[in-house]
């Protein structure tokens, strides 16, 4: 089984009467329990990727199969529900909601997924644990560091058990240290689970850790290395 | 996503943002209690004057000369003693016709003295008006039919003259003539700015002899029942026309004077509350207003939500029940002020209000539909919103 089959995937945006072309062509396959690394420099048109990835959004042409289903036939409801079963995503400033506990943010892809609230709690405790925050459950994000708050993130991304965790840029925001224990998080979710990793960076150390480099220049796939 | 589990996420965010849930609470807040206070104190009004009407008696019927217009001063009285048994002869039952002969007179015991209402009357007056007696007796047949100098005071006129003596059996002169008064009436309080504690009965013969007149200016008819009242007054004013072709008479009944009364102050009631229902309306504009920052600002936690899997319905439904929350608690704290308002205004003022049940639940009906209305548009304004675009707000 394949996690992701594109062919010929444009995404452009108009910006005022200009079109902007993000994506000029795009054919990539993933397949399951990959671990890869998109690459490219700032504004080559990574985080379009991964939001069509992540079907956040729709390609304006191509072909985009998600699990084998293709998006384009899928309406706004199902692609949700789509997301909510099969991807995890970890972002660059973390999203937690700000007001809300650890495992409340840990647990809220379940709520959309109608878990009762005591098993939803227990999943979030349980990935929270796995991310090595069995301490911080009831603190808020302002209270912990910014790798807590992105391991946080991942213990979000692995609690609905998905198949692929997208994460753009996950270190980015943080340390060596910090950016280190998040890489090592999500290596063995990818060897321990078998969870597809697709990690966005434009750090060549981070995209080495990756299985496979898949470099991104103006919108195109300029180079893929396994 | 379970509807429980909605209403759970609202209130979180409403407690989140306690002070501006506070400050979007309170136009509906003032809009319910302005809609509890004025429709009580409305109501209140309507009970008051109806009880009034009420405690002069049941089924009377008020025989006039002339015909009834309030604008107009009242006709010359043409009617004389021989006309009222005429009339208690229509009636058939002369026990349930009585009479008035009034004037403003001095009445002095003594040092005291008072200006007060003297009505010449009969012995029937207590079968037809409610006024219970708290000394002494009546007026009787005999003191009418001898024209004895006999007096019956209102509570107030005692109180005025007497102080705390018991005045049955004293004497107390009246425009210059030596009277003695034989009982004095319980307290009734006014009807219409009628101070009937400030009158004093005497016979209606006396009465006419002491003013020098021959007339009468009322007849008062207590009927045997409420489905009568109509008919009976109508054969009265009937009667008296066959016997003077020339010359106009009216009946007002009690249950004109209800009717007419309750429907004014019923539209009075209706007005005062579709006045606090638009200010109500404003704070519904208010809360529409708020929602839409509110969604402004939480673009990010939307586009989150929808990228963990939050359909179009569940962010919709999660913003629509924070409006209705806002505006179902404001209407709550609104109809507790309301209420503790108008028990308030009930103890403080001479002003009475009347809680109702129905403008309780109007205001909470009307306070729910406030929110879906004017909460739906930034509902659907967060339920539409691109996850992408949301994400890359920062
Ligand atoms: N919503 C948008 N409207 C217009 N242009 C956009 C939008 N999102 C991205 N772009 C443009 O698309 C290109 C690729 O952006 P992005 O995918 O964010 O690049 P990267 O993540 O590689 O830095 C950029 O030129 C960016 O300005
Ligand atoms: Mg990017």
């Amino acid at each position: 089984m394949t996690a992701f089959e594109a062919a010929g995937l444009t995404r452009s945006y108009q910006l005022e009467g200009v079109t902007v072309d993000a994506l000029r062509g795009v054919d990539l396959t993933i397949g399951d329990g990959e671990f890869a690394a998109i690459l490219g420099p700032s504004g080559s048109g990574k985080s379009t990727l991964m939001h069509l990835l992540g079907c956040l959004d729709r390609p304006t042409s191509g072909v985009l199969k998600v699990g084998g289903v293709d998006v384009s036939t899928l309406d706004d409801t199902r692609l949700a529900e789509l997301r909510n079963q099969m991807i995890g995503f970890v972002f660059q400033s973390f999203h937690l909601l700000a007001r809300t506990s650890a495992l409340d943010n840990v647990a809220l892809p379940l709520v959309y997924r109608g878990v009762a609230k005591t098993e939803r709690r227990a999943r979030a405790r349980r990935a929270l644990e796995a991310v090595g925050l069995a301490h911080r459950l009831d603190h808020r994000p302002s209270q912990m560091s910014g790798g807590e708050q992105q391991r946080v993130a991942i213990a979000r991304a692995l609690v609905g058990d998905p198949q692929v965790v997208l994460a753009d840029e996950p270190t980015g925001n943080l340390d060596t240290r910090n950016g280190e224990e998040v890489m090592g998080l999500l290596e063995r979710l990818n060897t321990d689970q078998g969870v597809a990793i697709v990690l966005v960076t434009h750090e060549p150390e981070v995209a080495n850790r990756a299985r496979r480099q898949i470099h991104v220049r103006d919108g195109l796939i300029e180079r893929d290395v396994a | 996503m379970r509807t429980a589990e909605a209403f759970r996420m609202a209130l979180e965010a409403l407690r989140v943002n306690r002070l501006r849930s506070a400050l979007t609470m309170l136009g509906v807040i003032i809009g319910v209690s302005a809609v509890v206070i004025l429709v009580a104190i409305g109501t209140g009004a309507k009970d008051a004057i109806e009880d009034e009407i009420s405690g002069l008696g049941s089924n009377i019927i008020l025989v006039v000369p002339g015909q009834l217009n309030f604008q107009a001063a009242p006709t010359q009285s043409r009617l004389d003693l021989g006309d009222v048994n005429y009339v208690r002869r229509v009636v058939g039952d002369p026990s349930r016709v009585t009479v008035s002969v009034q004037s403003g007179e001095n009445i002095r015991v003594g040092r005291n003295e008072a200006f007060v209402t003297v009505v010449g009357t009969d012995e029937n007056i207590r079968n037809v008006f409610e006024r219970p007696l708290k000394r002494g007796r009546y007026l009787t047949e005999t003191d009418i039919d001898t024209r004895r100098r006999v007096a019956v005071l209102g509570s107030e006129v005692s109180e005025q003259l007497f102080g705390d003596l018991d005045p049955v059996g004293r004497q107390a002169m009246i425009a210059g003539v030596r009277f003695r008064v034989v009982g004095v009436y319980e307290k009734v309080g006014a009807t219409f700015g009628v101070a009937r504690d400030r009158e004093t009965h005497i016979p209606v013969t006396t009465a006419q002899r002491l003013l020098g007149v021959e007339r009468v200016n009322g007849i008062a008819i207590g009927a045997s029942g409420p489905d009568v009242i109509d008919s009976l007054g109508q054969r009265v004013v009937d009667a008296l026309t066959a016997r003077y072709p020339d010359e106009k008479f009216s009946a007002v009944t009690q249950t004109q004077l209800l009717g007419t009364i309750g429907t004014v102050l019923g539209m009075l009631t209706g007005v005062l509350a579709a006045i606090a229902g638009i200010s109500l309306l404003v704070g519904g504009v208010g809360v529409s207003n708020i929602m839409l920052v509110s969604v402004r600002e939480r673009t990010k936690e939307i586009g989150l939500r929808k990228a963990l899997g939050a359909r179009q319905r569940d962010v919709l439904g999660q913003f629509l029940i924070e409006a209705v929350l806002l505006t179902t608690i404001g209407g709550t704290i609104g109809i507790a002020l309301g209420v503790g308002g108008s028990l308030l205004i009930e103890t403080l003022s001479p002003v009475p209000a009347s809680i109702t049940l129905w403008s309780i639940l109007l205001a909470f009906g009307v306070s729910a539909v406030v929110g879906v209305f004017f909460g739906v548009a930034p509902a659907r304004r967060a339920g539409r919103l691109d996850p992408v675009v949301a994400l890359r707000a920062e």
